[in-house]
C-alpha cells in the first residue's frame, strides 16, 4: 500500500493532523474544552456551505466561518446569565443550521457535504497536503510560545491576569487556533469525528502521568500512532479511513482505562 | 511613604454597592490585617489593590500608581488567592507552578534560563519546599500548597504581597506555621503584607494593624485597639458576642493580643 502515493500523502496528513490535535488536545483536557471543539467543528458545516454554494475553496470558508463562530462563543460566553455549555449550544446548532438550510436550497451537494461531514484523507492533493503542513507548524509554534501563558491560565486565571498576563487575548488566541486546526482536521477524519481526535489522545496521556511535558509528548504520539494504524487498517479491511483512526485512538484510551485503574 | 492608599473609594458589581466610602493608608512594611463578616467585601478589596475590580468613585494607588498600571512590573504586588484546593490532577511540578509567577519578569521572549529555575529553587528555599520541586502540585498537604503559592507570589521585584484566606481549611498548627513563615519572610524580603481573613482571632496575633470592613469602612488600627473597639461590635452586628468571648479567652491563653 505504501507505494500508492495517495496512500503516502494520507499518511503524512495523518500524521500532521495528529500531532497538532494531540498538543491542542493538551488544553482542550486540562481546560475542560471538550464541548467547545464540538461546537466548533459543528458550526464548519455552516462555512462549508457557503463556500461551496459560493463557488469558493470550501476549506477556506470553513476556517474563517469557524473563528468567527469561536470568536462569537468567546464573546458572548462571558455574559454571567448564561452558562458556556448552553451559549456554545446555541451557536454551533445555529451554524448547522444555517449550512443544512443554505445545502438544501440546491441539488447535489449532498455529495460534497458528506466528504466534509466524515472526512476524505485518501483523496487529500499534494497541495493541499503542504498547506496543511505548513499551516500546523504555524500553529503549533504559536501554542509552544505561549505555552507557559495557557498552563498559567488554566492554573488560576484571577492570578494570571493580576500579574498582567493578557488572559483575554490569550484564550480568544486558543479558540482561534482550534477552530483553524479543527477545520484541516476535517479534512482527515471529518466534523463529526475530529473531536476525537481532540480529546481522545490527551486524555489517554493524562491517565499515564502528571507532568505536562509528558502528557503532551504521549498526546502526540498517540495522535499520530492512531493516524497510521487506522489508514493501515482502513486500507487492510477496506473501511472508512477516518472511522477507523479514531477507533484506534479510542481502544489506546480504553486499554489505558484498564491498565490505569485508579489506586 | 505609603505602598497603598484608598481615598473614599466606592466599588460596584453588578449595579450593588459593595465597598463605599473606604480610606486607609498602609505604610510600607507594614502587616495590615483586613477582618469583616462573610460577604463584606473584603475579598472586592484585594481585587481592587491588584486592578481586577473597577472603582467607580474615590482613588486607589498601590505603590504609586493605579492599580492595574504596573505594566511590566505586575509583579511587584504578590497575590495569594483563596484557595482551599488545588486541583488533584493538574499536570505541572511544584517548580512549574513557582514558574508560573515569573513569566512576567521574562520580558517579551519568554525562554526558561537556568536563571529563571535557580530564582524559582530560591523561591522554593525561602519557603522550606525545595525538596518538593518535583512533585506535582496536586499531591502536596494543605501547609505545604499554601507554601507553593507563596513561593509563586515572591519573585525577586515582590513588594507588597496580598493574600486571600491564605489559611482557610489548615489545622491550627499548619496555620501558625504559615503565619510564622509569612512574618518571616515579610522582614527578611522587607515586604508591605495585606492579608484577609474572616478570622479575627488569627489575625489579631499577626498584623501590625486592622482594618475591619462590612461594605464601609469601620475601624483601622493597631489589633489591640481595634479589636476592643466599639466599631467591631457594629460590623459583625450580632457576631459579635460569641466574638468577644473568644478573644477574650485568646487573651488569657495567649497572654499578648
Amino acid at each position: 500500500m505504501l507505494e500508492y502515493v495517495f496512500f503516502q500523502r494520507a499518511l503524512v496528513a495523518a500524521v500532521v493532523v495528529g500531532l497538532l490535535c494531540g498538543l491542542l488536545g493538551f488544553f482542550v483536557v486540562l481546560r475542560r474544552l471538550a464541548f467547545v471543539g464540538v461546537g466548533i467543528s459543528h458550526s464548519a458545516v455552516g462555512g462549508v456551505a457557503i463556500g461551496l454554494l459560493a463557488g469558493w475553496n470550501p476549506a477556506a470558508t470553513a476556517a474563517v466561518f469557524a473563528v468567527l463562530v469561536a470568536l462569537g462563543m468567546f464573546w458572548v460566553g462571558r455574559d454571567r446569565r448564561l452558562g458556556e455549555d448552553a451559549v456554545i449550544g446555541v451557536f454551533f446548532s445555529a451554524a448547522m443550521a444555517l449550512g443544512l438550510v443554505l445545502l438544501s436550497t440546491r441539488h447535489g451537494f449532498q455529495q460534497d457535504l458528506f466528504a466534509y461531514l466524515f472526512g476524505s484523507v485518501l483523496a487529500i492533493s499534494g497541495a493541499e497536503l503542504a498547506g496543511l503542513c505548513v499551516l500546523s507548524l504555524v500553529l503549533g509554534a504559536i501554542v509552544v510560545a505561549v505555552f507557559r501563558e495557557l498552563l498559567f491560565i488554566a492554573f488560576d486565571e484571577e492570578v494570571a491576569r493580576a500579574y498582567g498576563r493578557p488572559v483575554d487575548a490569550i484564550n480568544a488566541l486558543l479558540l482561534v487556533i482550534l477552530a483553524i486546526a479543527v477545520v484541516a482536521g476535517i479534512r482527515v477524519v471529518g466534523v463529526l469525528l475530529i473531536e476525537a481526535l481532540l480529546v481522545v489522545p490527551a486524555a489517554t496521556a493524562a491517565l499515564w502521568t502528571l507532568d505536562f511535558r509528558r502528557q503532551v509528548a504521549i498526546s502526540m504520539g498517540l495522535g499520530a500512532g492512531s493516524g497510521v494504524l487506522g489508514l493501515v487498517a482502513s486500507y487492510s479491511f477496506n473501511i472508512t479511513a477516518g472511522g477507523s483512526i479514531v477507533m484506534v485512538a479510542v481502544t489506546f484510551f480504553s486499554l489505558s482505562l484498564l491498565l490505569r485503574r485508579r489506586a | 511613604m505609603d505602598a497603598v492608599t484608598f481615598e473614599k473609594v466606592r466599588v460596584e458589581l453588578d449595579r450593588r454597592t459593595v465597598l463605599d466610602d473606604i480610606s486607609f493608608r498602609v505604610r510600607q512594611g507594614a502587616f495590615l490585617g483586613v477582618i469583616g463578616p462573610n460577604g463584606a467585601g473584603k475579598t472586592t478589596l484585594l481585587r481592587v489593590m491588584l486592578g481586577l475590580a473597577p472603582i467607580v468613585g474615590g482613588s486607589v494607588e498601590v505603590l504609586g500608581r493605579a492599580p492595574g498600571r504596573h505594566g511590566a512590573d505586575a509583579h511587584v504586588i504578590g497575590y495569594v488567592p483563596q484557595r482551599e484546593t488545588v486541583a488533584r490532577t493538574f499536570p505541572a511540578s511544584v517548580a512549574d507552578v513557582v514558574m508560573m509567577g515569573r513569566l512576567c519578569c521574562m520580558g517579551r521572549i519568554r525562554i526558561l534560563r537556568r536563571h529563571d529555575w535557580d530564582e524559582v529553587h530560591r523561591g522554593l528555599e525561602l519557603v522550606g519546599i525545595e525538596h518538593l520541586a518535583a512533585r506535582p502540585i496536586g499531591r502536596l498537604s494543605g501547609g505545604e500548597a499554601r507554601r507553593a503559592l507563596l513561593a509563586q507570589a515572591l519573585c525577586s521585584g515582590t513588594r507588597l504581597l496580598v493574600l486571600d484566606e491564605p489559611t482557610v481549611g489548615l489545622d491550627l498548627p499548619s496555620e501558625l506555621e504559615f503565619y510564622n513563615l509569612l512574618r518571616r519572610l515579610q522582614h527578611e524580603l522587607d515586604l508591605t503584607v495585606i492579608c484577609v481573613s474572616h478570622d479575627l482571632l488569627a489575625l489579631a496575633g499577626q498584623a501590625s494593624e486592622l482594618i475591619c470592613i462590612n461594605r464601609v469602612m469601620h475601624v483601622h488600627g493597631d489589633p489591640q485597639h481595634v479589636v476592643h473597639s466599639h466599631a467591631l461590635r457594629e460590623a459583625y452586628s450580632c457576631e459579635f458576642d460569641f466574638l468577644a468571648g473568644e478573644i477574650a479567652h485568646h487573651d488569657r491563653a495567649g497572654g499578648s493580643v
